[in-house]
């Protein structure tokens, strides 16, 4: 039922090159209002290059990219990013501040600036949510395991009730078990916020459990994209490849 | 090899340093940009001022102590052979607080705050803390550059000063310790002889000194290269580059204030 969904992310014809070397060619890709989209590509194929050109952490050399029907280029800066949600693929938490700070960070300076007891409370409401106990709170990132890290990079996440929220390699470096509970995190708090989703992964267990749509990257360009209940029965062969992880096909194992 | 091939090398070189030039110009008018424009970091600016001024306090101290001392036994020695011994208190001061407080404190700050601001932020680069925080509505030049910017240019004076003082005591402890001096004698011969603009030019050094180094650190943070070897590349490009800016910048401001 995607499909009636007015999107809320649209690149159109996006491409973007690092020296000679080109990473996006001819992007078009279209994510629905409320949807998770999931973006599989192997990697050095232009995930996190897609992501960060929607974030505007890069330009694009060429191509369109609309969040809301509105140019990510154009407008106020702070109030178009103040609609996302980020967890990166190490967490990405500041070193120096504790969890709870990290958490709250947006809450705690700029347009959605809250006192720092509301600030706090908030965090630990989110830590909650992604399964940590409040006497996380008060510890610092290098204290805690990459699992939770990853956990209160979630909750930093979502601290804001994005509108958006972008996952880069949710799973990386986790053990099944954690990846599990991550990508079930993932899905629960998209489904409960109403969220517009877009993850970057190569982990297949993290697609079929956190999209609605999948978008198949390769050789800057989407290959495939369409629901998840239809992937496995697609007939792309790079799809095909990609999913089984065969070593033969279209997709160079070298590259 | 052809004769334009050194040519050639020698008009890339040029080409590049001036590229360089042109990027550390531009991120230097940037970051004073964001120091005065809000919204202000307090908490970090804060931190700032301790990391740099407060902790740096030991090192500088130890430095000046010891060098002062040393200063004062290089000008007995050398003054004995010309009949000049009683002069020490004078060229104490006058050594420490022109030229060797604001440069020793300088180059102090290179190596203790540079690379460790270098250090810093190549790292939070690498480990995309960076892109957080623009995911996170906070311009890294704003909270990351500007409160270093401004702790350094407020506080690295005031280390020279302390260390200019620190100095002369270490000369004073020598020379009424060791080489017969009467103490009274010594204060009042420092105190006389220095005059308001060698104090000015020493926190003047010691502020464009300390807007060097924390630049210095800031740039190669925030255009370090990835991974371990990236940060490495910063950390050891940043303290080169404060240095020997911090030692053509004492040459430049010395010149002024000769010429005054």
């Amino acid at each position: 039922m995607t499909e009636t969904r007015p999107p809320m992310i649209e690149l159109r014809h996006v491409a973007k090159a690092f020296g000679s070397k080109p990473v996006l060619r001819d992007v078009d890709l279209s994510i629905p209002r409320g949807t998770s989209m999931v973006v599989i590509g192997g990697s050095g194929t232009g995930k996190s290059v897609t992501l960060k050109c929607v974030l505007g952490l890069i330009e694009p050399d060429a191509g369109q990219i609309l969040v809301d029907g509105h140019d990510v280029h154009e407008g106020d800066r702070d109030a178009f990013l103040a609609r996302f949600g980020m967890l990166f693929q190490g967490a990405a938490l500041f070193d120096s501040l504790p969890v709870w700070q990290n958490v709250a960070f947006r809450l705690l300076r700029g347009a959605l600036r809250k006192p720092k007891r509301h600030a706090r409370e908030i965090a630990i409401e989110k830590l909650r949510r992604v399964g940590l106990t409040p006497d996380v709170a008060d510890a610092f990132p290098a204290e805690l395991s990459g699992g939770m890290q990853k956990r209160v990079g979630l909750a930093r996440a979502i601290a804001a009730d994005p509108e958006i929220i972008f996952f880069d390699e949710p799973t990386t470096g986790l053990d099944p078990i954690m990846a599990g509970v991550i990508n079930d995190l993932i899905r629960k708090i998209v489904t409960e916020m109403g969220a517009t989703a877009m993850t970057i992964t190569h982990d297949m267990s993290s697609v079929r459990a956190i999209a609605d749509d999948v978008a198949m990257l390769h050789d800057g360009v989407i290959k495939w994209t369409g629901p998840v209940g239809e992937m496995d029965r697609a007939d792309d062969p790079y799809l095909q490849q990609f999913i089984h992880g065969r070593a033969e096909g279209p997709i160079e194992s070298v590259r | 090899m052809s004769l334009a091939t050194p040519l050639a090398l020698i008009g890339r070189s040029a080409l590049a340093l001036l590229a360089a030039i042109g990027r550390v110009t531009l991120f230097a008018g940037s970051a004073i940009s964001h120091v005065v424009r809000p919204p202000f970091y307090g908490r970090e600016f804060l931190n700032a001022l301790l990391q740099i001024g407060w902790l740096s306090l030991p090192v500088v101290g130890l430095t000046a102590v010891f060098t002062g001392g040393a200063l004062a036994l290089q000008i007995y020695s050398g003054g004995a052979r010309f009949n000049a011994e009683a002069v020490v208190p004078q060229i104490v001061a006058i050594g420490m607080v022109r030229e060797l407080g604001p440069v020793l404190v300088g180059l102090m700050i290179a190596a203790r705050v540079t690379s460790s601001i270098a250090a810093e932020i190549a790292t939070m680069k690498v480990t995309e803390q960076i892109d957080a925080l623009v995911t996170l509505s906070t311009h890294p030049m704003k909270y990351l550059v500007a409160p270093r910017l401004l702790a350094a240019l407020l506080v690295v004076p005031l280390l020279v000063a302390v260390g200019d003082v620190i100095g002369i005591f270490g000369g004073y402890v020598v020379a009424t310790g060791s080489l017969g001096f009467n103490a009274a004698a010594y204060l009042k011969n420092t105190v006389d002889f220095l005059e308001p603009l060698d104090i000015v030019s020493s926190l003047v050094k010691g502020c464009a000194f300390g807007g060097i180094a924390a630049l210095m650190g800031c740039y190669f943070g925030m255009t370090s290269g990835r991974g371990a070897q990236g940060v490495g590349r910063a950390t050891k490009g940043s303290v080169e580059a404060a240095a020997v800016l911090i030692l053509a910048a004492n040459f430049l401001i010395t010149g002024v204030f000769f010429s005054i």
